[in-house]
C-alpha cells in the first residue's frame, strides 16, 4: 500500500505573502494564543460561568409535530417546590422573530417565529405547534435537575394535525398546511437566469446527462450545545446576555426588539465557544426567552441546551433534492445546465437569513468552477413539521458541488472520457471570469489544484492499487471534487439576495495604550477558529509590533460598534481587512504625532521596532532613534498640552471594510480513495488528499485545521449522519446512538497541499478558509464510491451513502458478474 | 437529560446489597458501572427510587480459573478482561479478551462491568453473545442464597432476563474452555452497538472439526444459537480451503434460519446478508486462532487450575 507524504508537511510551500502586508507574522505558523488556556482547562465557556443567585431554565416543548394547541397549563409546574417561575407565551407576550426578504409573495412567504409558541391569536386560539421540540414555556428553578422534574408536570393539550415530513408530502395535492399563509407549503420559489435558447441547446446537444440526488438532513453539531445566561444589571440599566453565538449584534438587535428594549439596554457578551458551524449564526428562540425571564425575575437565569434538545429541537440543515441535467458536446464540454432544487427548511425561517438561504445559494452559484454557457434553475424551499434550519458550514455548496461533480463524472462515463479530463476541459482558467450566473470570479487555481491532486494520487500509486484490487475482484475507487467557494460576502452580495437585513461590513476600533501596546476590536466572532491569533498577526505586522503586544477584543456588543459576527468564511476577508485598516489609520496618526513632536513631515517617518523612526536616507536631520510608541503615548495621554491644536488626545482609530464586488473565491480539489466491503457494504477511506487555495494563509496550521475539520464534517454527510423522522414527525435521533457522527476512528488522515492565489483586495491577500473542507468532501467520497462500484454498473447519487445500499449494489453485480463469467 | 429524583445507597457487602434490595423494594436498582443505567436514567427511561451502588464490592471483581472453568466476578470491567494476562485465561478463553475492543470505547470499558452487561440483557451486547455462545452459567445470589442459571434459561427476551429484582448477579462462569473461538460484528462506526454480530466456537480434535457453536446478535430480541448451522460444522481436516466451504455452508444455513426484523439500522434482508458474511468471517477467524493455538499447545486447558488469589 503506498504511503503518502507526511501530512503535516505543506509541500507546495507557502510563498512569502505576495500581497498587502509584508511583515513577519502574516503567513507564519504563530502558535494559537487561545490554546494554552483551552488545553489546560482554563477556557471559559458559557457553562463555566456561574453567578450568585443563578437560576436554571429549561423549556416545555411540543411532543407533537403538527397540532393546534388547545391548552398550556403550568399550574402543577408552578406548584412544585423549588420552581421560581414558569412562563408561557401568553405570560411573556414577546415580539416574534421575523426574517424577511425584499421579494414578492410569489417568491418568498415570511413565517414569523414566535419566541414561545402558544400565544393567544386574534381569533382567540393558541395557534399551532409545528415541530417536535418547539418551545412552549420556559420554566425556571433553583437547580437544573429540579427544573426537569417540573417540565414533566406541564399539561399541554393538542389537537393533532397531519404531519408533513417530506418534500413530496409537503407539495402533494391537498397536503396539510404548516403555515396557512404558505400555499402548497412553499416558502421560497425563485426561477433564475434561464439563458435564452437553453432548450435548443439541450435538444441539439450530443449528450445530456441527468442526476437526481437527495441529501440527508444534518445537524451541524458543535461540541458545545447552545446556551445563554441572562441577568438584569440594575446599575447599567441593562440586560446582560452571555450566550455562545456567532452573531452577538444580531442577538442584541432581536432580543431588544422582542423585549421592547432599546439597543443600549441589551448587552450581549460571548465567552469561549466550542464551535458553531452556522447553527449559532442565527438567533434562537431560547436565548430570548431566557433574557425575558431574567428581566422579569431580576435574577440571573441560565439555560444550557442538553444534547437531546440539540439533536432534535435546535437548527438543522442540508436536506435537499436535485434534479439536474447537463448538456455536453462530444468532447465533453458542458453546454448547458438546468436544475431544480428543493430544500426542506423545516418549520420556520431563521433570522436573519430566512428559509431562502439554501435555495438562493444553490441557484446562484451552482455552475461552480465550470464555464457553463447556458443555465436555468428553479430553487424552492418547502416548509415541513421538522426542526427549522440554519446555514450549516458550506450552505448548499456541499450539495450542489456534489451534483455538479456527479454530472461531470456521468458525462465522462457516457462519453467514455477520463473524468478528470472532462473537468479539465471545463474549468475556468482565465480570470476575472463573469459567469452565466452574473457572478464575477476573481483569480483562482482551479486547473492547477485539479492537476496537483491527480498527480499526487498517481504518484502515491493509488491507480496501481486500484488496478491490482480490481484484478482480484475487490472494489477500490478513486473520486475527485473540484470546486470554488465564495468567501467574504459583502453587503453587495447579500443585497443581491434581497435580504431586508443586509450583512456585509466589519468595523474595528484600535487603541494604543500607555504601554505602547494595542487593543483592537473586531465584529467577527471566533467560535474556535483562533481569531485572537490571526487578527493580532495582521495588526502586529501593520504596526511593527510584537504579536504578543496586540490584544484582540470580540464578543461584547458594548465594546464593538456593530458587527456581523462570523459566518460565510468572512472573518479573515472582511474582519481581517477591517483590523488592518484600523491599524493603518493608527499608523498614520502615530507618524503625524511623531512628526509634530520631531518637527518634521510624516512622510519621512516609518514604524519600526516599536516606534516611529526616520526612513533611512529620507529622514533629513531627524534624530535616528525617532520616538518610541511609549514616548508617543506618554504625550498623547499624559502631556496633551504638547499636541498640535487640531489633534485629539489619545491614540485610537476606527476603520471599516466591506467587499465591493462579488467577493473572493477560494478553491480546492479533493481526492478520495475508498474500498468497499462486499460482505457488509461498508466504505473504508484509504486516502484523502486536499489541494486548497485560500490565497495567503495568514496562519497555515489554522488553515489546515479548518480544512481537516471541514473534511470530517463533509465525510459525516457523505457516509454517516442523517436526522430522520418517523411518519408522525417524531425525530428518531435523540442521542449519538442514532445520530451517527463519525469519530476519530472513522475520520481519515488528510494530506493537505497548498496553492496560493492571493486575493487582490483584502488586507493580507487572504481568502476565506472556513468552509471548503466541508464543501468538497461529499462529492469526492461519493465519486470514489461510484468509481469503486464501476464494475457493477450501479451508480449512487444520494447521501448519506448507506452500507445497506452499497451492499445491495454489490450483490446485484456479483450475481451479474457470475452470470457473464459462466 | 437529568435523572428523576432518586436516593443513593452504597452497599458494603453482597449481603448488605441484598439487604438493601429487600428493604427498598421493587423500585430500587443496582448500579454497577452505570454505563447503561445512567443514560437510561438521564432520558428518564429508567426511574429507580433508589440506587444501590455495588461499585465498592471488591469481592465481585476479578477473573480466575479452576476445575469448574473460568469465573468472572460480576463487577469485573470490560477493560480488566481486555488487559488480562493470566495464561490460564488466555489459553482457555482467548476470545474473551479479544472481543472486548468491540464494546463501546475505552472510557466505557474502564467503567462498564461484565455483570452489568449480562444483567442488562441487551441483545446486542458482546457479553450476552459470548455467554450464549459458550454455554455460560450465570450465578445469582438472593436472600435464599446462590443459584446457578444456565444461559439457555437466562435471556428471556427484549432486555429481559431470569434475574429477580432482589437478586444480585455475582458471577459469570464459563464451564468449558473454548480455545478456538472468535467474535465479529458490523456497525457503521467503531464502538457502536452492532447491527449484527456473530460468534463462532469450534471443537477441533486431532486436526478435524468435530462440531461447534454459532451465536448471533441483532437478529432477535435476545442472542440466539443456530443449531441448523452448527450441525454443519464438521470436517475431516482443518485445511483452510475445506473449512472455508464448511463455514460458507454454515453461514448460508444461519442466514436462512434467522428471522430478523426491520429497523432504521438495517432491513431484515440486510441483516440476513450480514449474518452470512459475519458467520463466515468469525468461522475463519476462529480456525485461524485455532491453528495458532494448535501449533504450540496440544491441550488447551492447563492442568493444576489456579485458585483465586
Ligand atoms: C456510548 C456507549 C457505548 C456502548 N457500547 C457498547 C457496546 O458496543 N457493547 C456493549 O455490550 N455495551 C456497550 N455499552 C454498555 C456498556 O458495556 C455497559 O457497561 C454495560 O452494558 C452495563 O454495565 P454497567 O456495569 O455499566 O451496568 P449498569 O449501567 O450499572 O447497570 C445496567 C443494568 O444492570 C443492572 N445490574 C448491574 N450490575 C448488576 C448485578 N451485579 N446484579 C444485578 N443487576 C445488575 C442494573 O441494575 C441495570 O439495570 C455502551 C455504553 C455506552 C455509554
Amino acid at each position: 500500500m503506498p504511503q503518502g507524504a507526511d501530512t503535516d508537511q505543506p509541500d507546495a510551500g507557502h510563498r512569502a505573502p505576495s500581497f498587502g502586508s509584508t511583515g513577519r507574522y502574516v503567513g507564519a505558523a504563530v502558535p494559537r494564543r487561545e490554546d494554552p488556556r483551552l488545553v489546560t482547562g482554563r477556557g471559559r465557556f458559557l457553562d463555566d460561568i456561574a453567578v450568585p443567585g443563578m437560576l436554571h431554565a429549561q423549556f416545555v416543548r411540543s411532543t407533537i409535530a403538527h397540532a393546534r394547541l388547545l391548552e398550556v397549563d403550568l399550574t402543577a409546574v408552578r406548584a412544585l417546590p423549588g420552581v421560581v417561575a414558569a412562563y408561557s407565551a401568553a405570560d411573556l407576550a414577546l415580539g416574534d422573530i421575523t426574517a424577511l426578504l425584499d421579494r414578492p409573495l410569489e417568491e418568498f412567504v415570511p413565517t414569523p417565529m414566535p419566541v414561545l409558541s402558544g400565544a393567544p391569536q386574534a381569533d382567540g386560539s393558541l395557534g399551532k405547534v409545528r415541530f417536535v421540540g418547539e418551545p412552549l414555556a420556559i420554566v425556571v428553578a433553583a437547580d437544573p435537575y429540579l427544573v426537569e422534574d417540573a417540565l414533566e408536570l406541564a399539561r399541554v393539550r393538542y389537537e393533532a394535525l397531519p404531519a408533513i415530513t417530506s418534500a413530496e408530502g409537503a407539495m402533494a395535492q391537498g397536503a396539510a398546511l404548516v403555515h396557512d399563509e404558505a400555499p402548497g407549503n412553499v416558502l421560497v420559489d425563485v426561477s433564475m437566469f434561464a439563458t435564452e435558447g437553453i432548450d435548443e441547446v439541450f435538444s441539439d446537444a450530443h449528450t445530456v446527462v441527468e442526476v437526481r440526488s437527495s441529501t440527508g438532513r444534518q445537524n451541524a453539531l458543535p461540541l458545545e450545545t447552545r446556551g445563554a445566561l441572562a441577568e438584569w444589571d440594575e446599575r447599567a440599566g441593562q440586560l446582560v446576555l452571555d450566550t455562545c453565538t456567532q452573531v452577538p449584534h444580531q442577538v442584541r438587535t432581536v432580543t431588544a426588539g422582542c423585549l421592547g428594549l432599546a439597543e443600549r439596554q441589551v448587552r450581549v457578551r460571548v465567552p469561549d465557544m466550542g464551535g458553531g458551524f452556522g447553527i449559532k449564526c442565527v438567533v434562537g428562540r431560547e436565548e430570548i426567552a431566557v433574557a425575558a425571564a431574567a428581566q422579569r425575575l431580576r435574577r440571573p437565569v441560565k439555560w444550557i441546551e442538553d444534547r437531546k434538545d440539540a439533536l432534535t429541537a435546535s437548527f438543522l440543515a442540508r436536506e435537499q433534492q436535485y434534479v439536474a441535467r447537463a448538456a455536453f458536446d462530444r468532447e465533453g464540454h458542458v453546454l448547458a445546465l438546468d436544475a431544480d432544487v428543493v430544500c426542506d427548511m423545516g418549520a420556520y425561517s431563521c433570522y436573519p437569513f430566512t428559509a431562502a438561504i439554501e435555495p438562493l445559494m444553490a441557484s446562484g452559484e451552482m455552475p461552480s468552477v465550470y464555464r457553463v454557457p447556458a443555465y436555468r434553475v428553479r430553487g424552492r424551499s418547502i416548509t415541513s413539521n421538522k426542526a427549522p434550519t440554519a446555514p450549516y458550514r458550506g450552505v448548499s455548496r456541499p450539495q450542489y458541488v456534489m451534483v455538479m461533480e456527479r454530472l461531470m463524472e456521468r458525462a465522462a462515463r457516457v462519453l467514455d472520457l477520463d473524468p478528470v479530463e472532462v473537468r479539465r476541459r471545463n474549468v475556468i482558467t482565465t480570470f476575472p471570469y463573469t459567469g452565466v450566473n452574473h457572478i464575477t470570479y476573481d483569480p483562482g487555481s482551479y486547473l492547477e489544484s485539479l492537476d496537483l491532486a491527480e498527480q499526487t494520487v498517481r504518484d502515491e500509486g493509488w491507480y496501481d492499487v486500484q488496478a491490482a484490487a480490481r484484478a482480484e475482484g475487490r472494489f477500490v475507487g478513486i473520486g475527485y471534487s473540484c470546486f470554488s467557494e465564495r468567501t467574504g460576502y459583502g453587503s453587495g452580495a447579500f443585497a443581491k439576495r434581497r435580504m431586508k437585513v443586509v450583512p456585509g461590513f466589519d468595523i474595528s476600533e484600535i487603541r494604543m495604550d500607555l504601554s505602547g501596546t494595542v487593543t483592537v476590536t473586531t465584529g467577527t466572532q471566533s467560535h474556535g477558529q483562533g481569531h485572537e491569533t490571526t487578527m493580532a498577526q495582521i495588526v502586529a505586522d501593520k504596526l511593527k509590533l510584537d504579536v504578543a503586544d496586540v490584544r484582540v477584543e470580540q464578543g461584547d456588543t458594548d465594546r464593538v460598534l456593530y458587527g456581523w459576527g462570523s459566518f460565510a468564511s468572512r472573518s479573515a476577508v472582511i474582519g481581517g481587512s477591517a483590523v488592518g485598516a484600523a491599524a493603518g489609520k493608527l499608523e498614520v496618526k502615530l507618524r503625524e504625532l511623531a512628526a509634530h513632536l520631531l518637527g518634521t513631515r510624516p512622510e519621512v517617518l516609518e514604524l519600526r521596532d516599536g516606534g516611529v523612526r526616520p526612513i533611512p536616507h529620507a529622514g533629513d536631520g531627524v534624530p535616528p532613534e525617532g520616538l518610541s510608541f511609549t514616548q508617543l503615548a506618554d504625550v498623547a495621554y499624559l502631556k496633551s498640552h504638547l499636541l498640535a491644536k487640531e489633534t485629539d488626545p489619545g491614540l485610537s482609530a476606527v476603520a471599516s471594510f466591506d467587499v465591493a464586488g462579488d467577493g473572493t473565491f477560494s478553491n480546492a480539489t479533493h481526492a478520495c480513495v475508498v474500498e468497499l466491503d462486499p460482505g457488509t457494504g461498508g466504505t473504508r477511506i484509504l486516502r484523502y488528499v486536499c489541494v486548497e487555495d485560500c490565497g495567503v494563509a495568514i496562519n497555515p496550521p489554522i488553515v489546515e485545521g479548518q480544512a481537516r475539520g471541514g473534511i470530517a464534517q463533509g465525510i459525516a454527510g457523505a457516509l454517516f449522519e442523517q436526522v430522520s423522522y418517523d411518519a408522525n414527525g417524531e425525530p428518531s435521533c435523540a442521542s449519538f446512538l442514532d445520530y451517527k457522527v463519525p469519530t476519530a476512528w472513522e475520520t481519515p488522515d488528510v494530506l493537505i497541499k497548498h496553492l496560493e492565489t492571493p486575493c487582490l483586495f483584502t488586507e493580507t491577500g487572504a481568502k476565506g478558509a472556513g468552509e471548503g473542507g466541508t464543501i468538497g468532501a461529499p462529492a469526492a467520497v461519493l465519486n470514489a464510491v461510484n468509481d469503486a462500484l464501476r464494475p457493477t454498473g450501479v451508480e449512487l447519487d444520494d447521501t448519506p451513502i448507506r452500507p445497506e445500499v452499497v451492499h445491495r449494489s454489490l450483490q446485484v453485480t456479483r450475481s451479474a458478474a457470475h452470470g457473464s463469467a459462466a | 437529560m437529568k435523572p428523576a429524583p432518586f436516593d443513593y445507597r452504597r452497599a458494603r457487602s453482597v449481603a448488605d446489597a441484598l439487604g438493601l434490595l429487600a428493604e427498598l423494594g421493587g423500585e430500587a436498582k443496582v448500579i454497577a458501572g452505570g454505563q447503561s443505567l445512567m443514560p437510561m436514567m438521564a432520558f428518564r427511561l429508567a426511574r429507580p427510587s433508589h440506587l444501590v451502588d455495588i461499585g465498592g464490592l471488591g469481592e465481585l471483581r476479578g477473573l480466575w480459573v479452576d476445575d469448574d472453568g473460568l469465573h468472572i466476578g460480576a463487577l469485573t470491567t470490560h477493560h480488566q478482561v481486555e488487559t488480562c494476562t493470566d495464561p490460564a485465561v488466555l489459553a482457555g478463553w482467548p476470545v474473551l479478551p479479544a472481543s472486548m475492543s468491540w464494546i463501546g470505547h475505552l472510557p466505557i470499558r474502564t467503567l462498564g462491568t461484565v455483570g452489568g452487561s449480562v444483567a442488562h440483557g441487551d441483545a446486542l451486547a458482546e457479553w450476552c453473545l459470548l455467554t450464549t455462545l459458550l454455554d455460560a452459567v450465570l450465578v445469582a445470589e438472593g436472600a435464599d442464597g446462590r443459584r446457578e442459571i444456565p444461559v439457555a434459561d437466562f435471556f428471556l427476551g427484549f432486555f429481559t432476563t431470569a434475574l429477580l429484582p432482589d437478586e444480585l448477579l455475582v458471577e459469570v462462569r464459563f464451564p468449558a474452555p473454548a480455545p478456538h473461538a472468535a467474535l465479529t460484528e458490523y456497525a457503521e462506526r467503531h464502538g457502536d452497538y452492532a447491527i449484527v454480530s456473530a460468534a463462532v466456537s469450534l471443537d477441533l480434535v486431532d486436526g478435524s472439526l468435530r462440531g461447534g457453536r454459532i451465536a448471533l446478535g441483532g437478529v432477535a430480541d435476545a442472542p440466539v444459537r443456530v443449531p441448523e448451522a452448527e450441525a454443519l460444522l464438521t470436517a475431516g481436516t482443518t485445511h483452510p480451503d475445506e473449512l472455508g466451504g464448511v463455514f460458507a455452508a454454515a453461514a448460508d444455513a444461519a442466514a436462512a434460519a434467522v428471522d430478523p426484523g426491520d429497523d432504521q439500522h438495517g432491513s431484515a434482508d440486510y441483516r440476513r446478508s450480514l449474518v452470512r458474511t459475519l458467520v463466515q468471517r468469525a468461522g475463519v477467524q476462529a480456525s485461524v486462532a485455532a491453528r495458532a493455538v494448535d501449533d504450540d499447545r496440544p491441550a488447551a486447558v492447563p492442568a493444576g487450575a489456579r485458585r483465586r488469589p
